[in-house]
């Protein structure tokens, strides 16, 4: 007997990624009694089938518990967007605060600042204490320490403990330092003088370094969210609700995690697809940009595919849905997304390795610049130097700009790609992009459609061609053959009436035959008709020979006995790849063809799309040797294809860009996925990498030159030959300002778009 | 030079030494993951100014589930990468993220915060 199932909708906490969302799926359907579970992790929730009497919501609640994550007792109406829209806030309130404490800290080191200058107003300095104000801008400066500055000293001091320094840890100490003497010049002037140092106050250093540096993290903050801006606009796409239809018939809203794989959902006009399925009923054009990056809108009919969060425009259909929560495209796409921007590009392995050193390196070099300026500068002054030099080290070389040049850029980059639909598997794959200067294309499938289609329709002299349409189409449409089902999609796109034909036979290797409108008819090579003792009238003879010499695959036809016209097929070359190619030698780049067709097909389609260079009659399992013909010429390849019998050319390539034309996103096989059939992808990615990578070295050439001008300037190595010296305040506003330039920098790049000259 | 010259510059050599022993040459705190009885590898990370443990074992081909819980506000920590797993987390304070992960190779694997300053390793045996 079959028992009833429930379902239970719970709301998830904790979960960070796609992977957490199968980890939790995983111990939800080990659960006794759970038939299916599914979590959708852009949603937050688990849809689970149970039986009741061997499971509970309890249970449940239990398995996921157990996974390590919790379930949400909140109202169950709170939906994604709430949620999203809560975290948001948080973010936005932890702004808010800091902005709060970089006001504070400002507001006072601006009272500060002209206090402490006031040793410059000789006579206004007669008429004040020394001491009462020195004991004024201690207290001016406490709220700065203690409010605005007390997270640099509390992380600094948690790393310590750690072990571990950071760029707190410079900060702390470098405006501890510059109080603690100033604290002490304030209590126990007398110690100071008595060693002949006049007790001068550094209050102003500390506020000021105090506030710029919030400053820097303020607009480093606001800089950062739009890093990642791009994955949440990708997230965000995902529709919210489905109408499904019941088995009753009955049209019903539901929100798109209890939508099951077999359900079948009704989209009208203007509406968002909920998830991937196929069309079972209808027909409209479908607007599938945020997936491909194609901007026209595509014509989708019965048994065609549609994917979630795609734009239905004017018509309406019905779909079955083939995959729901994390096995959609949307959600793949966000998954690599994610994943190439957690990746690291080789190019930083430098900055990683000075990284790890940095801090403690920089805390010795400011000790021994304290040393040497104690010991050789004038016994009066040598105290306040060695200090203020001491601060303005540990200051100018907060390492930060460094962390931040190579992840935001390449944050920035998988995000613009993935909206012009090239997926970047990871950093290194965008890293090797750049250098490429030859590409090599597998012919069919990617300059052609790879699919044969109908060039010439010939009828012979005195035949209707509308009507010997009709004939053949009615033959061919019960033939399984990949020609065949090329002349039914010709006879389609003209609308040809469909009639009905009897005793279909399939002649192996020859062609077809059956009977339309009782008459024979047969469809096939030449052979076919020379069989069945069916001579053709020169004419039609003459059409076939110029055909075969355009190297088009022929089909005879013969009506009644008689010769009834041919059919020119072939693959035909998508109409942007002649432009695409001619934009990636714009580039300077070398296109080669590879085929497994003959040499004069090869040379007719290299020719078409402006290829010189070509290898023709390419067995399938040579492709690869191909690619390493070519690296052997001292070139660095980057081989396309269509990502599934071209996968080990596609390793072999220095980067290997599948073609995925939005059905099958092939992202084992190849660094860069293309969601679609256009070679204008290639161009977009080769684009973006060499955008991206130049974004990076200008990056870190700021950031580099900047710590290794900055440091020995702030030691003072210049001031023995011009007598230079860099303010402590002035470290602070170069710092608050590298890691703001670098991060703009890399904002820059959201501003691409692809090369379509 | 004069006597205060000849301490300061000793203190300063001293110190030198101490931050390089300290934060170069000493030794880490290393745990080794605890197996649940579903086959999963867990370890509960303190992010506190670094990582505790920041050395992690964990043997190959087992999933692992690394909860990391902030307990600190200051943005040093609030990013977690591991460039080899492909990772790159927000850890939001005062509360834990899990990262789960596969490894399959054997091999010291690094993670950092966002800007490479703290660090951590997972060992795979």
């Amino acid at each position: 007997m079959e028992q009833t199932t429930k379902t239970e909708t719970l709301d998830i906490e904790g979960m960070t990624c796609a992977s957490c969302a199968s980890f939790v799926e995983k111990s939800l359907t080990r659960t006794p009694g759970v038939q299916r579970a599914v979590v959708n992790f852009a949603t937050e929730k688990a849809t689970i089938d149970y039986l009741p009497t061997q499971a509970s919501p309890a249970t449940l609640k239990e398995a996921v518990v157990q996974a390590g994550y919790g379930v949400s007792e909140r109202a169950p109406d709170i939906s994604a967007a709430d949620r999203q829209a809560e975290i948001d806030q948080q973010k936005a309130l932890a702004y808010v605060r800091l902005k709060r404490r970089f006001w504070v800290a400002t507001a006072l080191a601006v009272l500060i600042m002209p206090l402490s200058m006031l040793m410059l107003w000789p006579a206004m300095m007669a008429r004040i204490n020394m001491q009462t104000l020195n004991y004024s801008l201690l207290a001016l400066t406490l709220p700065v320490l203690l409010y605005s500055g007390h997270e640099f000293y509390t992380s600094a001091w948690n790393s310590f403990k750690h072990r571990a320094a950071n760029m707190d840890t410079l900060i702390a100490v470098g405006t501890g330092a510059a109080f603690l003497y100033s604290l002490a010049a304030t209590v126990v002037p007398g110690w100071f003088m008595r060693w002949g140092i006049l007790p001068e106050v550094y209050y102003d250093t500390t506020a000021t370094i105090i506030a710029l540096i919030l400053l820097g993290k303020v607009l480093e903050l606001r800089a950062k969210t739009q890093t990642s801006a791009a994955i949440k606009a990708l997230m965000g796409l995902q529709a919210k609700t489905a109408r499904v239809v019941r088995p009753g018939g009955q049209e019903v809203d539901v929100p798109i995690e209890q939508v099951k794989l077999g359900d079948v959902v009704v989209v009208r006009p203007g509406e968002k697809v909920a998830t991937d399925g196929l069309i079972t009923e209808g027909s409209s054009a479908v607007n599938e940009a945020m997936l491909t990056g194609e901007s026209l809108p595509v014509e989708k009919k019965a048994g065609d595919p549609v994917f979630g969060a795609t734009l239905n425009k004017t018509g309406s259909f019905r779909f079955r849905v083939t995959k729901v929560g994390a096995d959609t495209m949307l959600s793949q796409i966000v998954k690599l997304v994610e994943d190439a921007q957690g990746s690291r590009a080789p190019i930083q392995r430098l900055a990683d390795k000075v990284s790890a050193i940095f801090v403690p390196t920089v805390v010795v070099i400011a000790i021994l610049t304290f040393v040497l300026w104690f010991d050789l500068a004038p016994v009066e002054s040598r105290l306040p130097l060695a200090l203020v030099n001491f601060v303005a080290v540990l200051i100018i070389a907060c390492p930060c700009a460094l962390g931040l040049a190579t992840p935001t850029a390449i944050m920035v980059s998988t995000g613009k790609g993935a909206e012009h639909g090239v997926l970047i598997r990871n950093a290194e794959a965008l890293e090797k992009a750049h250098q490429v200067n030859t590409v090599l294309l597998d012919k069919t499938g990617t300059i052609t459609r790879g699919e044969p289609t109908v060039t010439d329709f010939v009828p012979a002299a005195g035949q209707d061609a509308s009507l010997l349409l009709q004939v053949v189409a009615a033959v061919e449409r019960q033939s399984e053959h990949p020609l065949a089902e090329a002349v039914v999609r010709y006879a389609d796109s003209r609308q040809t009436v469909v009639v009905p034909a009897s005793g279909f036979q399939a002649v192996e290797g020859k062609g077809a035959q059956a009977e339309v409108n009782s008459q024979p008819v047969l469809i096939g090579n030449l052979r076919l008709l020379e069989e069945a003792g069916i001579s053709l009238p020169p004419a039609v003879r003459q059409q076939a020979d110029d055909l075969l010499a355009q190297t088009k695959t022929v089909l005879y036809v013969a009506v009644a006995g008689q010769a009834a016209g041919v059919i020119g097929v072939a693959d035909t070359v998508r109409e942007t790849s002649a432009a695409a190619i001619k934009r990636l030698q714009g580039m300077g780049i070398e296109v080669v063809m590879m085929t497994g067709d003959n040499p004069q097909t090869a040379a007719q389609v290299a020719g078409q799309v402006g290829i010189t260079r070509y290898f023709a009659e390419v067995l399938p399992g040579d492709k690869a040797s191909k690619v390493t013909e070519l690296q052997a010429e001292g070139r660095t390849v980057a081989m396309v294809g269509d990502g599934i019998n071209d996968a080990p050319a596609l390793a072999q390539a220095d980067i290997g860009l599948a073609m995925g034309g939005g059905t099958d996103v092939a992202m084992e096989a190849a660094g860069i996925t293309l969601m679609r059939s256009d070679l204008q992808g290639v161009v977009t990615a080769i684009d973006l990498s060499r955008q991206t990578i130049r974004t990076i070295k200008q990056n870190l050439f700021f950031a580099f030159i900047y710590n290794t001008l900055g440091i020995p300037i702030a030691a003072g190595l210049l001031y023995p030959f011009f007598g230079i010296l860099l303010s402590p305040m002035l470290a602070a506003g170069a710092m608050a300002l590298s890691s703001v330039s670098v991060l703009t920098n890399s904002l820059r790049l959201r501003s691409f778009s692809p090369i379509k000259k | 030079m004069d006597t205060t010259e000849i301490i300061v510059t000793l203190a300063g050599l001293a110190l030198s030494g101490f931050v390089i022993w300290y934060f170069f040459f000493s030794a880490r705190q290393t745990a080794a993951a605890v197996s649940t009885s579903n086959g999963v590898q867990q370890v509960d990370i303190t992010v506190k100014g670094g990582y505790s443990p920041d050395v992690i074992e964990v043997e190959r081909g087992k999933p692992v589930q690394l909860s990391f819980y902030r307990d600190e506000e200051n943005s040093c920590s609030e990013e977690l990468l591991m460039p080899d797993f492909s990772i790159r987390r927000d850890l939001p304070a005062f509360k834990t993220t899990l990262v789960e992960l596969l490894p399959q190779q054997a091999g010291t694997f690094t993670f950092t915060c966002g800007m490479g300053m703290l660090r951590g390793s997972l060992v795979v045996k």
